[in-house]
């Protein structure tokens, strides 16, 4: 079950656990198909991977766009942006119909997991967007 | 706590224009498909689906269950018994007045008019039978009957398809109304047109039915998928068959 968190305007601002966010961990989190499955609508500066989806925004550059409770509050539930949206909750079990037995009750990552998310997509900076990582 | 400083927002852009494939831009799954694989579907020695619709045809004119008939027993031969009959299915069966798709509609004549057991969802011998069958309609326009008994069921079918589900949250329609054309990770979302089934994948090694596809793309969303012969199943063929109205038959399709 998803623990209790603050939404504030279009932030969660304080983190979901005590122990900061781990970026190279977030890294292979975003990258890993069956995990975090953002490269499946995403694109972003992963240059070692093949066939990234393009049903969503790239990911370059969103640690200057976003700061980290903005950042927050897009994974834990972005229909609380954009209730269209097809970016699915990531920390969110209630709610959901259908939801096969292996997944039920469970959220997409753990807390631990979006903090470590949130740590590596800050570091993603215009200035990287550019070409160094890409 | 949850704080709902976003509420304001949120319903002020709850209602938006249901988007629908206009007809002009309606496109068939092979043509989502590399050069390669969709040569392989056009010729008919390459197509693998063909060994199935070569299998359909001797279990056609086969005798079986305990009045000793086969299907050309009743209907003859099927190039002109069953021509245009899968482009219109589902039906209404018409001792039940609920509707059946092509699969059931063979299981029911296994069971009354046989008396032979039913065939198994996917097993080779239905899936042979239900694509020599379907092979009957290739190039004829898919034509949902005119029978507004299928309507509810139509309409709880274009339900499904608009409703979200699994632990992802994805209804059918944000991926192949909104989405189609773009690409899941590797793969070309196509528009989830019917015309083709039952298809011959790659990718399994062997021929599907439309269910199993769906139950992929449930599968895919992390969700409970519906099971085989299911209502609700059948009303998702019914909405999708009345989608793709006019479109032509391609039974066997190929896919990647
Ligand atoms: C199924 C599609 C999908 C998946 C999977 C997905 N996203 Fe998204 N994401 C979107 C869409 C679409 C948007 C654009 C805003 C909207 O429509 O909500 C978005 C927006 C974002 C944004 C804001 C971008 C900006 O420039 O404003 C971030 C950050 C983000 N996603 C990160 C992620 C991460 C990290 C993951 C995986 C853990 C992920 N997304 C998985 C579809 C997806
Ligand atoms: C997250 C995206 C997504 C969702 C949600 C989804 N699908 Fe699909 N669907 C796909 C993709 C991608 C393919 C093509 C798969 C491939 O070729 O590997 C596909 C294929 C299909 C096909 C086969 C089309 C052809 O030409 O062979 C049908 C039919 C279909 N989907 C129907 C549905 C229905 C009905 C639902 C809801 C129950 C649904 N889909 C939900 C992504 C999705």
């Amino acid at each position: 079950m998803a623990q209790e968190f603050i939404v504030d305007g279009d932030r969660i601002s304080a983190p979901l656990t005590s122990q900061p966010g781990d970026a190279v961990r977030g890294r292979a989190i975003v990258v890993d198909r069956q995990k975090g499955l953002c490269l499946l609508c995403h694109t972003g500066p992963f240059a070692e991977q093949k066939f990234q989806g393009n049903l969503a925004p790239d990911l370059s550059g969103v640690g200057s766009r976003l700061d980290s409770g903005q950042l927050r509050l897009r994974l834990v539930d972005s229909l609380k942006i954009n209730p269209q949206s097809i970016m699915p909750s990531y920390y969110r079990a209630d709610g959901l119909h259908r939801v096969g037995t292996n997944w039920r009750g469970k959220t997409i990552l753990s807390a631990q997991d979006i903090e470590d998310v949130i740590a590596m997509l800050a570091s993603l900076s215009e200035a990287d967007a550019g070409g160094v990582q890409k | 706590m949850i704080r709902t400083a976003l509420i304001a927002f949120t319903t002020t852009v709850a209602v938006t224009a249901i988007a629908q494939i206009a007809p002009g831009e309606r496109r068939s799954g092979a043509e989502f498909m590399s050069p390669s694989t969709q040569a392989m579907q056009k010729d008919d020695t390459s197509n693998p689906g063909m060994l199935a619709a070569l299998e359909g045809e001797t279990l056609w004119n086969a005798p079986a269950g305990n009045e000793g008939k086969s299907c050309a027993s009743c209907h003859g031969p099927a190039d002109k018994s069953m021509k245009g009959v899968a482009a219109r299915y589902p039906a209404i069966h018409q001792s039940t007045s609920m509707p059946v798709d092509l699969q059931g509609r063979i299981n029911l004549c296994r069971s009354d008019n046989q008396k032979a057991s039913p065939l198994r969802f996917e097993s080779r011998e239905l899936l042979a039978l239900t694509t020599y069958v379907a092979l009957q309609s290739r190039g004829m326009p898919v034509s949902p009957p005119d029978d507004a008994r299928l309507d509810p069921f139509r309409n709880q079918g274009e339900t499904l398809w608009r409703q979200r589900f699994g632990q992802l949250n994805f209804s059918c329609a944000q991926c192949h109304d909104d989405n189609w054309g773009k690409r899941l990770g590797s793969a070309p979302i196509p528009q989830a047109h019917p015309n083709g089934y039952p298809i011959y994948r790659l990718e399994w090694q062997g021929m599907g039915s439309l269910q199993r596809r769906l139950r992929n793309c449930m599968a895919g969303v992390r969700a409970e998928p519906f099971g085989f012969g299911s209502d609700e199943f059948i009303a998702l063929e019914l909405y999708l068959m009345s989608r793709a109205a006019g479109m032509p038959m391609e039974t066997p399709g190929v896919r990647p």
